[in-house]
């Protein structure tokens, strides 16, 4: 069976393509896409390039949040926003390689809702909200509602992913993530925490551990409140490392990996509970450090 | 029914126009429909790096983009490097220092190496191979291309 390829030039013309052919696959940088038709795993009918909306590839501060155009690269995010999103910043970086980055895009990653996807954790960690378009409307999606199964995302058949918002970082923020080597690896795991001193919360969350990308809820929840209640979020203090320990702890407990080819659920779990502790002392000794810098 | 497509875009400063079928990646039209046989293709999906190309000046792997896609852009192919017969102090370095072998990885390297350079003129050996991280070779061992692109790198610098 041919392929049809539809080319819009304009967000409304693909909008209506997407409702007259709700099965198009959607492409963009084509890291996932691509490889799957080279490989004969996926034969769509119809593939909808959006790469010629050019209104895609912005991002701009939209109210309380940074909205990221579904068209926005890797590269560009990590040029233009690490400053403001340090996690999905340093998750980008980790992303395949220079080729894949200029091309790959969060959206993309969204799309494909792999488990194993690298900007998952941090964006589940920050609160970020899908926004998707069809045309019917627009559509604001929760992270923690977008992902509802292994490669399967909350889309309508209909809809298109216009962007992605993210508040920008309040507090320190880091990513974790374990391969086989630094470029061009599906991570084995992957782990993303934001620290969130004006709210006194914390987002906590992993990749390649469960059918899902998925929060900690319990771990980050845990963490909230023994900086709160030690009087920690003001004063700064070193962290008590009993908590760190349970902080790891409770992080490995929210994931249900699986033993595959990359790696084994045992191992996925302790790697888990190491970077959660790791990238929290990295996190706290940030916001330490900050505070002496904005004090001398 | 699916019918040809018409693709016309630059490649080297040179516009071409061809039909080709939508399903056509960007690295078998380069070579079979336009004659561009430096587009290495190893892999076929993604990995290998030995067809990236530059795309409106940023690296791509040409096996992970449609024909249909390089629509209007202007692309660069390792046949592009060259001027008057004057190799790209890149490859003038990769010969030097023996930056190749068999040579199948080499126009994916020099496009990665060529875009890292323009970002960065002056690497330190761990930015080069994190430049060139995309892109496998399977008989140098990398150091040597290592040494190949910083020594382009300071004759570059010291040219311009």
């Amino acid at each position: 069976m041919a392929m049809e390829f539809l080319r819009p030039a304009t967000w409304d013309e693909a909008l209506a393509a997407k409702a007259e052919h709700p099965g198009a696959l959607p492409i963009s940088g084509g890291t996932d896409v691509m490889v799957e038709i080279n490989f004969d795993a996926t034969r769509p009918e119809y593939l909808l390039d959006l790469t010629r909306i050019e209104e895609l590839t912005d991002w701009s501060a939209d109210g309380e949040r940074l909205r990221i155009g579904a068209g926005v690269t890797y590269t560009s995010l990590i040029a233009d926003l690490a400053d403001r999103l340090p996690g999905l910043a340093m998750a980008s970086r980790t992303v395949g390689s220079p080729q894949i980055r200029n091309r790959g895009t969060v959206a993309g990653n969204l799309g494909s809702a792999s488990p194993a996807g690298d900007a998952h954790p941090p964006l589940l960690a920050d609160d970020a909200v899908v926004e998707a378009h069809s045309a019917r409307g627009v559509r604001h999606i929760p992270i923690t509602e977008f992902y509802t199964g292994v490669k399967r995302n909350a889309l309508e058949p209909d809809e298109l992913i216009a962007a992605v918002l993210v508040p920008p970082a309040d507090g320190p923020q880091q990513f974790a993530k374990i391969g086989t080597r630094n470029a061009m690896v599906i991570s084995v795991t992957a782990f993303g925490l934001a620290l969130h001193p004006s709210t006194g919360t914390v987002g906590a969350a992993f990749g390649s551990a469960a059918p899902t990308p998925r929060r900690a809820t319990k771990a980050e929840q845990f963490l909230a409140a023994e900086l709160t209640e030690s009087g920690r979020w003001d004063s700064r203090a070193e962290l008590d490392p009993a908590a760190v320990t349970r902080f790891g702890a409770l992080v490995a407990e929210a994931a249900t990996p699986i033993d595959d080819v990359r790696g084994t659920a045992d191992y996925r779990t302790h790697a888990l509970s190491v970077m959660a502790r790791r990238t929290l002392v990295w996190a706290w000794t940030d916001y330490r450090r900050k505070r002496v810098r904005t004090c001398a | 029914m699916t019918g040809k497509v018409t693709v016309t875009l630059k490649v080297n400063g040179r516009t071409f126009s061809a039909d080709c079928e939508p399903r056509k990646t960007l690295a078998d039209f380069l070579r079979q429909d336009l004659g561009f046989t430096g587009v290495h293709l190893g892999c076929e999906h993604g990995v290998c790096g030995a067809c990236t190309i530059s795309v409106d000046g940023s690296t791509a792997r040409s096996c992970c983009m449609l024909a249909v896609q390089a629509e209007g852009t202007e692309v660069t192919t390792v046949e592009g490097l060259a001027s008057d017969g004057n190799l790209h102090p890149l490859q003038e370095a990769f010969w030097k220092h023996h930056g190749l072998q068999c040579g199948f990885c080499t126009p994916g390297m020099l496009a990665a190496a060529s875009e890292l350079l323009e970002d960065n003129p002056d690497p330190t050996a761990d930015e080069i191979r994190e430049g060139i991280s995309g892109n496998l070779c399977r008989c140098t061992g990398y150091q040597f291309i290592v040494d190949s692109v910083q020594d382009a790198a300071q004759h570059l610098r010291s040219t311009t």
